[in-house]
């Protein structure tokens, strides 16, 4: 009443009174709720029970969101609702905390693939790539963006929605159907002065370690285009950073290293660039480093904000506005427990573990494991080669066993035949990957 | 009195010392070492790092003090209030946190067959159905992982319904407001269109002769939140809707400013064809300081089709995938949307119901109005525009700052020292030295007497002590940034290893030793 009063009205009603009378609501919307506490928490807890996720079935699903055990600090200092529950630091003097994470997130991610820049986060590593391609047709005025055939389908999707209503075309190259490996010689037939981009993944989607990838960027160069390379944070622990065989635009999704799989989102998408011009058509947020006024302190801020959707409106970079700063922040934490020797160790662990896997699978009868003969880090494809068996029924039995099977990829890489997409990581135990074998040994026997 | 934490915390790279480490991974077992061979054969030469990656080298509780630091010199809406217009910065509420702490959420992948993910599905369904129901629409879509990546479906929505009427062509304006947010231009300009700006009125609103005379057979749609940022209701929001339909155009609504509406008046009412909501803004799921956030996109009956796929729905009794959406716009981004964010709403609206949902629409109107009365009875700011205002008011400090130099920007500053976070400054550009104020449902009559304390008392200071005002804040972790040097080309730092000797420095006071790595 008393705050009516201040205002001058006598109802609530009244500070509605502008609004047209056939326009508002004259019903109690029909929406469940009004529970105390524990009751929305027990009837969440409830339905969610439901669901089967990697802490009952052992989980060999990857594709793009990976099963990685996240440690207890990082879960830690991305609760704390000081970062949590704040936003955008659009006054920095009293936001350097988060500004300062960030700041280290960028410059970790930056020192890691070897560019020269890296942005506080995009939505995913989709929208990432999206980004990447315009990027490289305003830089380069080309309209072309390559990119691999073994690209995640989802991924193209996203990709082709970023780009089309501009004019930017998306050409596919091949791969090497026995190795896996890119197609030098059709990428070398692709490349021409309209080529913006060149877009290549280490590892590819289907796990291979490509060598081919390092001589991709200056294949592009010759003919005057940019290279985007897709990386994985973790393999970075044991691979060249992208930068320094000539990628000029890096991207990649970072949930490995900051959440849990959380059903496919929040992702965290990274972005990073060598050189200004690319700099200067940054999407998103980009944090640097500088002092006060006064030049006593060392400070932190929002920096080259006139790119930004809030200053130049229609002539922005992007649109981005909110972005995935937390999970930046769970991935700086991550970064500085790991350190290099834990990174380079947990790339080992992932690398050595799929290596046993497609071991302890490749004798399996009626089966091609490892599909593609180059090299594998996480991820393998599965192929079965008798005409009565699917991977849909194979499916089926390893989730009858307690076991998430891999990616089905029948629709979208038809050329496959009867394939899916298997994922290990540190996650799977030596036991779990005798289990999987015991399960799809019993599969194709039968 | 406010006194923020200063912890002179050095970076994370100058607390590195070689040997130390804070997690310990897993290593693989002897058999499966065994098995593989020799790990370095198992990389193409090509592709091996030289030596280990560059990254700081520090123990686990080195690093858990570091961050917790950096979190005390950060402002929150869990230490006070934080009324930066546009941005709906209400408290979260606790429970939707702990709601979705379980493993049944977090550890799902989004691949996993569908008899696996029952719950999820449900959850998502159910949601789905709600804020159809709150909004007025037909059906939504929850892939959108903020507002702008909903703005940019909604444009691609629009392409595709002109695309099918054979007119994407010809059709190539979208029209905004001036007084829009920066997301939605900017939006509309990366899906291709022309961006045409319609001024507001003397009252602050669309002015209905300027729409009509650019509304017409090139018009794409419309973008246009409402209240505007000027937090005033468009009440002609019929005859625009008639407007721009009469012209063939769709009509979007940029659902930032959905709080006040809560409960009260849905778009799909007001004619809108397709709308996203902020479900970390009126839904009150955390903003993560920049995100992750959620921006599902709601669409009329005769856009359905253009969906983002899948789209989950039910068949009495299982919840699946429907990718069989006729002229689907494909996918957005990766997989089903941020669902750990779409999993906090459920929850609120769950704690909420109807009533409650209603009731915060309008207490975050009665706020407002309270403090917009309090400020404005002191006779120091200017209010442009129509007074009568819903979630958010945007005063000017142009007289002030036409008499005594001290700008909207110094009065945001001071206002920090008092403990509060400031209002959004400088937006919308059509006030001159804004100070754009959002009070939201959460907060207490006694923040709220704080805060008008605050806006009314610095503006005083600014008359009587000026240098006080220009110089702040003096209380923060930080006294005031020179943000000129921090974008120029020639001190502009972007990594740690650029920053020069004076940057490294955490103060003059005390030089922190280089760790080289």
């Amino acid at each position: 009443m008393k705050m009516l009063e201040a205002i001058g009205v006598a109802t609530i009603d009244e500070l509605y009174s502008d609004i047209p009378r056939e326009v508002l609501l004259n019903r109690p919307l029909k929406v469940d709720g009004f529970y105390p506490e524990q009751e929305v928490r027990s009837k969440i807890e409830q339905l969610l029970s439901k669901n089967k996720s990697a802490a009952d079935y052992d989980m060999f699903l990857g594709a793009g969101i990976y099963n990685h055990y996240i440690p207890a600090a990082v879960k830690t200092i991305m609760a704390r609702t000081e970062f949590q529950t704040s936003y955008t630091p659009y006054q920095p003097e009293i936001s350097q905390g988060l500004l300062q994470a960030l700041f280290e997130f960028e410059s970790m991610i930056r020192d890691l693939t070897g560019v020269d820049a890296v942005n506080s986060s995009l939505y995913d590593g989709s929208t990432a790539l999206g980004e990447a391609a315009r990027m490289a047709v305003r830089v380069t005025s080309r309209y072309k963006i390559l990119v691999p055939r073994s690209l995640h389908p989802d991924k193209l999707s996203v990709l082709r929605n970023y780009t089309e209503p501009v004019g930017i075309r998306i050409e596919t190259f091949g791969i090497d159907d026995e190795t896996g490996c890119l197609d030098l010689d059709d990428l070398k037939a692709k490349v021409n002065k309209e080529t913006a981009a060149v877009l290549c993944e280490v590892p590819s989607f289907f796990g291979i370690l490509d060598p081919n990838a390092v001589s991709v960027p200056s294949l592009c160069h010759e003919k005057g285009a940019l290279s985007i390379i897709g990386f994985d944070p973790i393999s970075l622990g044991g691979l060249k950073p992208p930068g320094d065989y000539g990628a000029d635009i890096v991207v990649a999704e970072g949930q490995s290293i900051s959440s849990e799989m959380n059903f496919g989102g929040p992702g965290l998408g990274i972005i990073g660039c060598k050189g200004d011009d690319l700099l200067r058509q940054m999407p998103g947020r980009l944090i640097g480093m500088t002092t006060t006024v006064d030049g006593k302190n060392r400070a932190f801020s929002m920096v080259l904000q006139t790119r930004e959707q809030h200053i130049r409106r229609e002539k922005a970079t992007s649109n981005i506005c909110t972005n995935e700063a937390l999970l930046g922040i769970g991935a700086a934490a991550y970064l500085s427990l790991l350190g290099p020797r834990g990174l380079s160790q947990l790339f080992e662990t992932i690398l050595v573990k799929t290596n046993y896997a497609i071991k302890q699978l490749h004798e399996l009868p009626g089966t091609l494991i490892p599909r593609f003969t180059g090299q594998h880090y996480q991820e393998f494809v599965v192929t079965l080669e008798n005409p009565h068996h699917t991977i849909a029924k194979m499916n089926q039995d390893l989730l009858s066993a307690g076991i998430h099977g891999g990616k089905n990829l029948v629709n979208d890489f038809p050329e496959l035949g009867q394939s899916s997409l298997m994922c290990v990581t540190e996650t799977h135990s030596p036991e779990a990957i005798d289990k999987l074998r015991a399960t799809m040994e019993k599969f194709v026997r039968s | 009195m406010y006194r923020q934490a200063r912890w002179d915390e050095p970076l994370i790279i100058d607390r590195s010392q070689p040997g130390k480490i804070g997690h310990l991974p897993m290593r693989p077992s002897e058999v499966e070492m065994n098995a593989s061979g020799n790990v370095m054969k198992l990389v193409p030469s090509s592709l091996r790092r030289n030596g280990a990656p560059p990254l700081p080298e520090v123990s686990e509780p080195e690093v858990v003090r570091h961050f917790v630091r950096l979190s005390q010199e950060n402002y929150s809406p869990d230490l006070g209030i934080y009324p930066l217009g546009s941005c709906t910065m209400k408290y979260n509420p606790k429970s939707s946190e702990l709601a979705v702490q379980t493993a049944k959420l977090e550890k799902l992948h989004p691949e996993q067959d569908e008899s696996t993910v029952q719950g999820i599905l449900a959850l998502m369904f159910h949601l789905e159905r709600m804020l159809a129901e709150i909004t007025g629409m037909s059906r939504m879509t929850l892939q959108p992982a903020a507002g702008a990546h909903g703005e940019y479906l909604g444009c691609l929505i629009t392409r595709s319904f002109h695309r099918s009427k054979n007119e994407l062509e010809k059709r190539t304006e979208m029209i905004v407001p001036d007084s829009a947010h920066g997301t939605n231009p900017a939006s509309a300009a990366m899906a291709g269109f022309k961006v045409v700006v319609v001024p507001s009125n003397s009252e602050g609103m669309v002015d209905l002769e300027e729409l009509a005379n650019v509304a017409g057979p090139r018009t794409a749609g419309l973008m246009i939140t409402n209240p505007n940022t000027l937090g005033i209701f468009e009440r002609n929001i019929l005859e625009i809707a008639k407007i721009i339909h009469k012209a063939g155009g769709l009509l979007y609504y940029d659902g930032a400013n959905f709080n006040p509406l809560l409960g009260k008046v849905r778009p799909g009412d007001m004619g809108f064809d397709i709308l996203h909501l902020n479900l970390h803004k009126t839904f009150a799921t955390p903003h993560g300081g920049g995100g992750p956030g959620a921006g599902p996109v709601g669409v009329t009956r005769s856009l359905e089709k253009f969906l983002p796929v899948p789209i989950v729905e039910f068949d009495g009794k299982n919840y699946y995938y429907n990718y069989n959406v006729s002229d689907s716009v494909g996918k957005i981004r990766s997989f089903h949307g941020n669902t750990g964010i779409l999993a906090r709403a459920y929850a609120y609206i769950l704690n909420l119901g109807a009533d409650g949902l209603k009731m915060v629409a309008e207490t975050a109107v009665l706020n407002t109005n309270y403090v917009l009365s309090k400020v404005l009875a002191k006779g120091q700011y200017q209010l442009p525009f129509a007074p009568q205002r819903k979630h958010e008011f945007v005063l000017s400090a142009k007289g002030l700052s036409n008499t005594t130099g001290i700008r909207a920007m110094d009065l945001a500053k001071r206002m920090l020292d008092r403990g509060v976070h400031a209002p959004t400054t400088y937006f919308p550009q059509i006030v001159d030295e804004a100070l754009m104020v959002e009070v939201p449902e959460t907060e207490s009559l006694q923040d709220l007497d704080h805060f008008v304390d605050v806006l009314t008392s610095v503006f005083e200071e600014a008359q009587s002590d000026p240098e006080t005002v220009k110089s702040a804040p003096h209380f923060t972790s930080v006294t005031r940034i020179d943000d000129v040097k921090a974008s120029h080309p020639k001190t502009l730092t972007l990594h740690w290893h650029g920053a020069s000797s004076t940057q490294k420095r955490v103060s003059q006071q005390e030089p922190i030793a280089q760790v080289n790595y």
